[in-house]
């Protein structure tokens, strides 16, 4: 009889959460109760109550390590919907609407996606902003094209996140970043030996360093060393002293600013000058680095250039700045072109169907901050133009 | 006495289908929204790692803190088995879980025997190491994908198939209860009660060690596999000692050697962090304190008390028996 008590409450412990969730997972279809339901959790920006609501489900890392890069987008993103809305909303055929945002944290791990992907379409969401990072990417891209949804990832870099015809992008992929560091350094730098220092444990460094050592011995220049780290080491001595045997003229480092700032300091401590070239993952490396000087000349890649004078990126970084109190970095841009690319599909489909706007994805021309006339391929590739950053007297500067 | 474990096998089984029940008719009902019936095979994965560690933790008492490592083990082991075979998905999955199960319970044999020599402290700190280490040579290999991961696994564990998860995870309960009501189930326990005091009555120490080790090791592995079907990419970077601890949360929670607990306690806290979603930006925050609350009630005084109540009834229902 005990065991029978013991039993019961049990039962009810496990129906009581059940019905949490569902309660949690009802999805309530109106767009009125969405908009008031993320109202509520604190995630809107500047819904109006009547019209017409389209939803965008965002996902990214909120928590985690990689929260930066998830807030980033969440905040740039938040950024492009008050412009938008402020400016009247989305005219599609004969309606207006207006934009508004769920954003789901999947804290950069592949199961946390996934639940975070059915939290937003539960919402009702209608195109999908996310996610930050590949592998997050690639658990929900199968997913979303069961759905046949739109997806659009503002910094997906891997090749296989946009493998399914709905998903795009807008950041370069991996390779081809490799290939295009290998050429501005075969081709402009003129550099005949190139050492290299990257991530073995991060598939963004790995990608484009493989794809980096491939075309520049395509163009006729030598890889003489070839260094690899692990994520969370701190000191590169060994990785330096090795290239330093070589007759290296410049030292790629595709990886993120934290590793960069290290390598940088530990190369100059040891007496060697090379140039230095790296991947947009460099983009902050000015704010952690103790003496700017030791990163003098350095050209990386980058999307976006804060200081760019460009009109629209000036008052981008100003908002940004007024609403956030920070400096948007190249995640937030990203995400705000994908706000807007999202608005350019609506409006040249003249309908909200996500067949429609996957089809009108690969027509559309979008003028964004990450670059002009960005168009798309079928596959999910951007077109556009690239950035290269130098940093001069401790201030980044347009490489031209 | 017979009659009493009859007893209470029956109510298990009752409670097994009734939980069966409830769920496939919330799944097929229509009663779940997407969010929810993603969470169902995850907490099937988390109730077969927590019952597998509990075995470990809860009755051979030694703490390890390597599980995710054999969890991953298990994982690519399976996967790169389903990618190779070209078989109706059913099939695979079953052979890719006996050969994730059988390769993880290998690799704890080999690393079991030299390490379960060690005891307390030494022994969490060395399972530490080595769940790093098999994090570190999965990301160095070629053929597990590297950083880049393993992706392209077929995701045949989702809530599409739950009877099939389900049945292996009664699987992991029904064996893992058993043996510790077993011969060898007590021996095990002896080691954790008094370990001189084992040795003298002459049970091998470390061959019963190695043996729950084993076990263990192998249903972890078998739910690498499901986890590996469920998500459809594997990274090393996911099994971490973060992960390790996660279990071991669960089977703390669960209280020490005590299965039903570690049961709901990996349902609980798998579905919390997505129940808590409405919280947006305090959620990881609530989950930590509602961890801690947990944590807090499961050793108050209040509990004590209630469960002294609970055993004091027991005692005067079998005097009223006797009488």
């Amino acid at each position: 009889m005990k065991k029978m008590t013991k039993v019961m409450s049990m039962a009810l412990a496990a129906s009581l959460v059940v019905a949490s969730l569902t309660a949690c997972g009802g999805g309530e279809k109106k767009a009125e109760t969405k908009a008031a339901e993320t109202k509520a959790a604190g995630e809107t920006t500047a819904a109006s109550a009547d019209g017409d609501v389209f939803l965008i489900g965002g996902i990214g890392p909120v928590t985690g390590s990689a929260a930066s890069y998830g807030n980033s987008v969440k905040q740039g993103a938040e950024i492009a919907i008050k412009e938008i809305n402020a400016a009247g909303g989305v005219t599609v055929g004969d309606k207006t609407y207006t934009l508004d945002m769920v954003f789901a944290d999947d804290e950069a791990t592949e199961d946390k996606a996934i639940q975070a992907y059915n939290s937003v379409m539960d919402q009702g969401a209608q195109a999908i902003l996310g996610c930050v990072t590949s592998g997050a990417c690639i658990a929900i891209t199968d997913l979303t094209a069961a759905d046949g949804i739109l997806q659009i990832t503002p910094s997906g870099s891997a090749m296989d996140c946009t493998k399914n015809d709905n998903a795009f992008r807008i950041c370069f992929t991996d390779p081809a970043q490799g290939v295009t560091m290998a050429d501005l350094a075969a081709e402009t730098l003129g550099y005949k030996k190139v050492a290299v220092i990257y991530n073995q444990s991060d598939e963004y460094s790995t990608g484009i360093r493989e794809a980096f050592e491939k075309e520049f011995a395509a163009k006729g220049g030598e890889i003489v060393a070839s260094e690899a780290f692990s994520n969370g080491d701190v000191d590169f001595n060994t990785q330096l002293t090795t290239i330093k045997g070589t007759d290296a003229e410049a030292i790629f480092i595709p990886a993120y600013y934290q590793d960069a700032t290290y390598i940088t300091k530990q190369a100059q401590d040891m007496g060697m000058e090379l140039p230095f070239l790296g991947s947009d993952g460099w983009d902050g490396v000015l704010g952690t680095v103790t003496d700017p000087a030791t990163i003098e000349g350095a050209i990386f890649l980058s999307p976006f250039f804060a200081a760019d004078p460009s009109e629209n990126v000036a008052a981008f970084v100003a908002d940004y700045n007024e609403a956030y109190g920070a400096t948007p970095d190249q995640f937030a841009a990203d995400a705000y072109d994908v706000v807007y690319t999202i608005k350019a599909a609506m409006e040249q489909a003249g309908s909200v169907e996500s067949a429609d706007l996957i089809a009108a994805m690969t027509e559309i021309t979008v003028d964004g901050l990450t670059g002009d006339g960005i168009t798309w391929t079928a596959e999910g590739e951007p077109n556009k133009g690239s950035k290269f950053i130098q940093i001069v007297d401790g201030a980044y500067t347009l490489y031209e | 006495m017979n009659k009493k474990i009859n007893k209470s096998v029956i109510i298990n089984i009752i409670m097994a289908i009734v939980a069966y029940g409830i769920v496939m008719a919330l799944i097929y009902g229509g009663f779940l929204g997407r969010q929810a019936m993603s969470i169902i095979i995850p907490c099937c994965i988390n109730v077969m790692l927590a019952v597998s560690l509990c075995l470990l933790v809860g009755f051979l008492g030694e703490l390890t803190l390597g599980h995710a490592g054999f969890m991953s083990i298990g994982a690519y082991a399976g996967a790169l088995t389903t990618n190779a075979l070209n078989l109706p998905p059913m099939v695979e999955l079953l052979i890719g879980l006996l050969v994730g199960g059988i390769v993880a319970a290998v690799f704890s044999l080999i690393i079991g025997l030299p390490v379960l020599r060690l005891k307390g402290d030494y022994l969490a700190i060395v399972t530490l190491g080595f769940g790093e280490i098999i994090k570190s040579v999965i990301n160095f290999l070629g053929f597990t994908g590297g950083a880049k991961g393993l992706s392209g696994i077929g995701t045949y564990s989702n809530y599409k198939n739950f009877t099939f998860v389900y049945i292996f995870v009664l699987l992991t309960i029904l064996v893992i209860s058993n043996l510790v009501r077993s011969r060898h189930g007590r021996a095990i326990c002896a080691v954790r009660d008094n370990y001189i005091a084992a040795e003298a009555v002459g049970i091998k120490v470390s061959k019963f060690k190695t043996m729950a080790f084993v076990i263990s090791g192998f249903f972890a592995g078998m739910a690498g596999v499901f986890y590996a079907h469920n998500v459809g990419i594997l990274k090393p970077g996911n099994f971490d000692y973060n992960k390790s601890i996660e279990i071991l949360v669960m089977v703390v929670l669960g209280g020490m050697g005590n299965i039903k607990g570690a049961i709901v306690a990996a349902v609980i806290l798998t579905a919390l962090p997505e129940v808590l979603r409405s919280a947006a930006d305090f959620r990881m925050l609530l989950y930590a304190i509602v961890l801690i609350a947990m944590m807090l009630f499961n050793n108050s005084k209040f509990r004590t008390v209630m469960i002294e109540k609970r055993n004091l009834k027991k005692a005067m229902s079998i005097q009223k028996e006797g009488e």
